[in-house]
Order: structure tokens, then C-alpha cells, then sequence
């Protein structure tokens, strides 16, 4: 029997209704309420002085690069990253090589995961055939394989009848459909937000109604289909706003913000650096003050980071030919509470609830509290401490930030999986949960 | 005030006194133009690439000659013949081009921002030989000296800039030149060619032919590209020709004295009638002679020359 003690710790807990200074316990890698006073002895003690004690932060929004892609990042970096950025479930996308739209890919991928994740590492499988947007792939097998959701990932479905058969397969299964929301027609070309910016740098716009007009089908396909569909990294503010009428209606969709969209918007790309390229891209301010008031009124349900690794000689060409994604892992605790706690005056246990509680809802995945009995997975931060990101001195293989170099303040120092200390004050504890 | 600038990428980043200074200095070349001897000693010795990663004629020619007049060795690189057709990138062409000691490159590439990215990574001047649809500096500096040839000061003169502005990197530069010398500038054309965007510029934007030609003293036609648009900007050549198409009428509804403007290559019978293009008003040849000038004191200056140092009369061989 191994136990846990974290003390002098300001617990946070969304889902508990917990915000408080105290002590955490564990038992064999459960949460629980106390510890006997044998218990205390044996106990691994940390100090958690000056810290939060927070459910392990969940990202339902991953690029792990494996199978096919492991120059970028592997599940052994990616898992490793996450780990270093207090996340402690992650799920990641079916677009590697091959993509995984087969039974035998997922448990491929799984089986990677076992050895290798430092944290727990969920996938997804694809929607469509090869993620080609004409053939439903096997979703019942690639559920049974074990996948959370399914998605095309950067490759939305245009085709309407697909979707809408696939949305409605799905449910029979309890499976969401995770949407990448552009339709395709509308940004030929495109490599950045279509506005001002764009015409100023000559550069082809991706328009916020290409969004704009999925999200809508979306939520038609809801409301026809009653299927759950859950609305990745929304970037336009008139999505914001459909959403926000369709939950009001009780449509039954799902939505999420990334940290790079309420913290920069395309004015950052007047010298056309890459590590600013990503899809859908940065927008205005308007969009960007629309997406954090999504958050703040629970229009947008959850923070995911479409971590996306590339490497620097695949990011460092002429803008139009670098790949789009940026990395996210160890950077979105730091730029949300920068954001939206120091900017725009959200609750401290807000924001560790959009990152917790709320994604793992989503995908009903067993994570994003500290209840007693449940997994003690455990990230300690310190709000306060200011450093500086270096993403190359960082755990994922790749390095293209855009917050490469910037101060930021608030510092993941722990991260506990199981009970496990996983990350500890910028070092990789073990290789397995 | 002496030449700072040792790039040439963007009209955006430049001062007004550094555009009359590439003014000035295309002035003093142009006289040696007009010289039987029409070359100077200026860049002996050094080593200028062309590198030309999209086809074009004028522009390349313009730079080769203004550079062969500077006494420059010239070498050109064109996408078929260079090795990014074989996959190299441009990071890596550059550097070969460097190592190979070359004092200068000027580069034309399809991808908006490529000058900027080559600035970055190579010690040597990059002079901006158009960028997708961004910038084409030295065709905005050319325009203008041109402009200020047959009006003088270009302070609350009229242009009118018609036709595909979106995918222009001529309009972008000589929007950002124009705003700068203090002309009024307005875009026409098709809205699906003249977003509203572009006011953020300083320029006004309109669809209206009529009203935005009347007494306009300059009138710059874009040329219909083809080859940049989809399908679906607008419906055909021949809407385009008769909705915003310059002809004889159109053109009476300028200032008696205006100029007609033309980047090149012209489509005849397009975008402006095969006569106007050939006709009194038409400066079009008059804008490629002005380019080797304009493209001389763009290469002379970046390569560490001063205006004041050109001395026509006193340079020869």
C-alpha cells in the first residue's frame, strides 16, 4: 500500500466545488479523504507551500505524431510534454500516417501508449475512410477498439450526407464526432484570417464564415440527429454566437477554444513568422474578445490545445509552403491564466475548470476531479512564478511556439498520475505511470 | 541624409525622403540613359543573382539591364533551371547563392513574405523583385517617378488604380508610395477584386467607374490575372471588359491631361482598349524606361552608394 500526502496546499477542485487551503491524500493511486495516522507515517510527503493542487488538466485536443510522423513528436515526447504542462489525460488525433481509421491502428496505438505514455493517452479514429470525406470508416470496430470520439481531424467532412449518417451511426455508440469546422470551398488557398492583415501581406484569407457556415450544419445535424457533436477549436466570432443560440435551444453540441486563440490574434503575423501559422488561424480582436466571452458564459464548454507538432526545417520555409500547428502542451497553463485570469478577471478555479472537469465531460473520460475514489491524477502549479518558456529546451521533439522566449507566469511544478509523481519541477520522473 | 537601407522589401516600411531619394538617384541614371557611353563604373567587381522563382519578362530584363549599366556581373536563376524543382529549400538556394559569393540577389517568388524571410537569413542586400501578391517595390517607385514626371508633385492628385487589386502586389506598393507622397488614391473594380479592406490603407474603394475616373489626372490599369484567380471572382473576361474595361468613353471622363498607367504585360481589348494602350496618354513604354533608371538606384543604393555621389558627366569608362 503506497500513500500520498500533499500539504499546506490551496486545493481546487470545479467539480467538488472546492477551492481551499489544505491537505490532498492518496491511496494506491485513488483520491482519498484523509489518511490513519499510520498512513501519515509511511506517506509520501510533499510540500504543496505557495501551490494549487488541481485535477490533472485534460487536453481532448492532441497531436502525437505516432504512428508515421515520429521525427515531429512521438507518444513518449507528446505524453511527456503533456506532462510537463500539468496534464495528465490527453486525446490524441487520428491524423498520422497511417491515419487511424482501422481496429488494428488504435490498438497499435494503444499498445505504444502502454509502453511509453507518461500520462493517459487516449485516441480517436477517423470518421471517414483514410480521411478522405467519402466512405464511413468502421466506427463501431474502431469503438470497440477503444477510441473516445471520432474525427477527420483538419479534414472536415463537406459531404452533408456523410455527416449526417456518421453523426447518426456514432450515437447508436454514445461516441461523439469531433468537427474541425471549414468548409473547405471557401479557403482554397488559404493560409491566414481573411481581413485586413491578409490584404496588407498578400496572403490568401481563410474567412471566419468558412467556419461559420460548418458550425451551422453542425448544429442542424444536432438538431435533426439529437447526436452529440463536440466543435474543435473555435476561432470566429459569429460562431461563437450560433453556438451560443443553439445551446440555448438545447441542442446538443459541445465546443472548444484553443489558448493561442483568446491570446493572439493575426496582427502577429506582420513578418510572417510560421510559429503563428496554424488552421483555423489567428483572427481579429473582435474574434478574440468574442471567444473569451464564449468561455466566460459557457457557450464554449472547455480550453484544448491542438498541440501540433512540426519540426524547424519543415516550419522554416516561405509562409504559404509551412506546414499549419503550433505546439500547445507546455505552454497552456501559463497563457490561459495570463489571459484569462490576469486580463480578463475570470476565477482562478474558472479557468483550472475549463481545463479540467468540463473537457473531460465531454468525451465522458474517467478524469478532471479529485472526488474521493477517483484516479489521483495531480497537477501542483504556482500561480505566481514567473520564467521563461524555452521551447527548445522543452519535452516535446518539436519546438515550434509561438511563445518561444516570452516571460509567462504561472508554472507547472508537479504533475501526478495515479499517485505517481510523473513531472517534477522540470524533469520526467518516470518512464510509466 | 545618407542611404541607410540595406534591403529592398516592402514601400510600407520606406520613408517618404527614402522614396525621393530612389527618385532622385533614378533621376541622375536616367541621364546617363540618354548618353551614348550608358554605363558606369558604380558595382565593378561586384556579383548580382536574379533569382527568379516565377516567370517574368519586364521585371527580370529591367533588373539585368540595370544592373549590366551599374557594370555589375549579372547571373539568373530561373524556378525550371534551379534545384527547388528538385526539392531544395529556399533557405538552403540562398545560402548556395551566398557562399557562391554573390554581393546581392534580388529575388521574385510567388510566396508573399519570401524577401523578408531571405533578409533574415543571408548577410548580403535582398532587393524585393515582387512577392506574391504583396509587394513589388520598385515597380511602385517606378510608377510614381513616372507620375512625378508628367505632374510634379503628387499632393492631392488624383489616381485611380482599376482592375484586380486583390491579387496585386504592383497596387499594394503603389498604394503604399502614393499614401505617402499625399496622392488621393482610389481602387476600382469588381467588389469580388476591390475588398473593402484596402481602406485600412488610406485609400478610398469603389465599384463605380464614372465617378471615381472623373478629372482623375492618373488611371493605373491592373492586369486580369488569369492565372491567380479561381474561377469564381468574377464571370467572365468579357463582363469584366464591359463593366470596368478602359475604352475611349470611359477615358473622357478623365482629367484632359491624365496619364494611363499600365504595369504590364497589357491584355489588349481586356482591360483597356488595344488604342488607348497605344495612344497619346498611354506612359506605358515610358514606365519600362523609367524601370531600368528606378532598378539602378534601388541596386546602387542598396549596395552601400549615396544619392549625392551620382554624378552624371563625371562617370565613365
Amino acid at each position: 500500500m503506497s500513500s500520498l500526502w500533499i500539504s499546506n496546499v490551496r486545493v481546487i477542485d470545479p467539480a467538488c466545488g472546492r477551492d481551499a487551503a489544505g491537505d490532498l491524500f492518496a491511496v494506491d493511486g485513488k483520491i482519498v479523504p484523509d489518511l490513519s495516522s499510520e498512513q501519515r507515517q509511511k506517506a509520501q510527503k510533499i510540500d504543496g507551500s505557495g501551490l494549487v493542487a488541481c485535477p490533472g488538466l485534460v487536453d481532448i485536443h492532441v497531436h502525437l505524431r505516432e504512428p508515421g510522423q515520429t521525427h515531429k513528436e512521438t507518444i513518449l515526447t507528446g505524453s511527456q510534454a503533456a506532462a510537463a504542462g500539468g496534464f495528465t489525460s490527453v486525446v490524441c488525433m487520428p491524423n498520422t500516417s497511417p491515419v487511424a481509421d482501422t481496429a488494428g491502428t488504435i490498438q497499435f496505438i494503444k499498445d505504444i501508449v502502454q509502453r511509453d505514455a507518461v500520462v493517459k493517452v487516449y485516441p480517436t479514429g477517423c470518421i471517414t475512410v483514410g480521411q478522405k470525406g467519402q466512405a464511413l470508416a468502421p466506427i463501431g470496430s474502431l469503438k470497440r477498439a477503444g477510441v473516445v470520439a471520432i474525427t477527420d481531424d483538419g479534414d472536415c467532412v463537406q459531404n452533408n450526407e456523410l455527416m449526417r449518417r456518421a453523426v447518426e451511426y456514432a450515437k447508436m455508440f454514445d461516441l461523439p464526432v469531433m468537427d474541425h469546422c471549414q468548409d473547405t470551398a471557401l479557403t482554397h488557398g488559404a493560409v491566414m484570417n481573411e481581413g485586413v492583415m491578409s490584404t496588407r501581406l498578400g496572403l490568401r484569407g481563410w474567412p471566419n464564415c468558412a467556419e461559420d457556415v460548418i458550425v451551422s450544419r453542425n448544429v442542424i445535424l444536432s438538431t435533426y440527429t439529437g447526436a452529440h457533436i463536440h466543435l474543435q477549436h473555435i476561432s470566429s466570432r459569429n460562431a461563437v454566437e450560433i453556438i451560443r443560440r443553439a445551446k440555448n435551444r438545447g441542442v446538443k453540441i459541445t465546443a472548444e477554444a484553443t489558448p493561442h486563440h483568446i491570446a493572439l490574434t493575426d496582427a502577429a503575423l506582420a513578418t510572417y513568422d510560421t510559429n503563428f501559422k496554424m488552421n483555423p488561424p489567428l483572427r481579429t480582436e473582435a474574434d478574440r474578445e468574442e471567444i473569451i466571452a464564449g468561455l466566460r458564459d459557457g457557450t464554449l464548454d472547455c480550453i484544448a490545445t491542438d498541440h501540433a507538432p512540426h519540426t524547424d526545417y519543415e516550419k522554416d520555409k516561405e509562409f504559404d509552403f509551412a506546414p499549419n500547428g503550433i505546439l500547445g502542451s507546455e505552454t497552456a497553463l501559463a497563457i490561459s491564466l495570463e489571459t484569462l485570469v490576469r486580463h480578463h478577471g475570470f476565477k482562478l478555479s474558472h479557468v483550472i475548470d475549463l481545463m479540467t472537469r468540463r473537457p473531460a465531460n465531454i468525451l465522458h473520460l474517467p478524469a478532471g476531479t479529485l472526488a474521493p475514489g477517483t484516479a489521483a491524477d495531480i497537477c501542483l502549479f504556482d500561480p505566481e512564478e514567473s520564467w521563461t518558456y524555452d521551447a527548445k529546451a522543452g519535452f516535446s521533439k518539436s519546438s515550434n511556439s509561438p511563445w518561444h522566449g516570452r516571460q509567462l507566469k504561472g508554472r507547472v511544478k508537479m504533475t501526478l498520475v495515479d499517485g505517481n509523481v510523473v513531472y517534477d519541477r522540470g524533469a520526467i520522473r518516470a518512464a510509466k505511470p | 541624409m545618407p542611404w541607410m537601407r540595406k534591403h529592398l522589401i516592402t514601400l510600407e516600411e520606406f520613408s517618404l525622403s527614402e522614396i525621393e531619394q530612389i527618385h532622385q538617384t533614378a533621376a541622375a541614371f536616367k541621364k546617363i540613359l540618354g548618353r551614348s557611353v550608358k554605363k558606369v563604373p558604380a558595382l565593378r567587381g561586384k556579383t548580382i543573382v536574379n533569382l527568379f522563382l516565377e516567370p517574368s519578362t519586364r521585371t527580370r530584363m529591367a533588373f539585368d539591364m540595370a544592373a549590366k549599366r551599374l557594370s555589375a556581373d549579372v547571373i539568373s536563376f530561373d524556378a525550371a533551371s534551379s534545384s527547388t524543382t528538385k526539392g531544395e529549400t529556399l533557405r538552403d538556394t540562398a545560402q548556395n547563392i551566398e557562399a557562391l559569393n554573390a554581393d546581392m540577389i534580388v529575388i521574385r517568388h510567388a510566396a508573399s513574405g519570401s524577401p523578408l524571410y531571405l533578409s533574415k537569413i543571408l548577410d548580403i542586400p535582398v532587393i524585393n523583385a515582387g512577392d506574391g501578391a504583396h509587394e513589388h517595390p520598385t515597380q511602385g517607385l517606378l510608377d510614381t517617378f513616372t507620375m512625378k514626371e508628367h505632374l510634379g508633385s503628387l499632393k492631392g492628385r488624383k489616381v485611380v488604380i482599376l482592375g484586380d487589386v486583390l491579387f496585386s502586389r504592383v497596387a499594394r506598393s503603389n498604394i503604399h508610395a502614393l499614401t505617402k507622397m499625399g496622392a488621393d488614391v482610389t481602387l476600382v473594380g469588381p467588389a469580388t477584386l476591390v475588398p473593402h479592406w484596402f481602406t485600412d490603407m488610406g485609400v478610398k474603394v469603389s465599384h463605380d467607374l464614372r465617378s471615381a475616373l472623373a478629372d482623375a489626372e492618373v488611371v493605373m490599369l491592373l492586369r486580369i490575372q488569369h492565372e491567380r484567380q479561381a474561377s469564381s471572382h468574377f464571370p467572365s473576361l468579357g463582363e469584366y471588359t464591359s463593366m470596368f474595361g478602359l475604352n475611349k468613353t470611359r477615358a473622357s471622363w478623365l482629367n484632359p491631361k491624365a496619364i494611363i498607367m499600365h504595369p504590364g504585360p497589357i491584355n489588349r481589348g481586356v482591360e483597356i482598349d488595344s488604342e488607348l494602350a497605344d495612344g497619346q496618354r498611354s506612359v506605358i513604354l515610358e514606365q519600362v524606361t523609367n524601370g531600368i533608371a528606378v532598378r539602378m538606384a534601388a541596386l546602387y543604393l542598396c549596395a552601400g552608394g549615396q544619392p549625392e555621389h551620382v554624378v552624371p558627366g563625371e562617370t565613365d569608362e
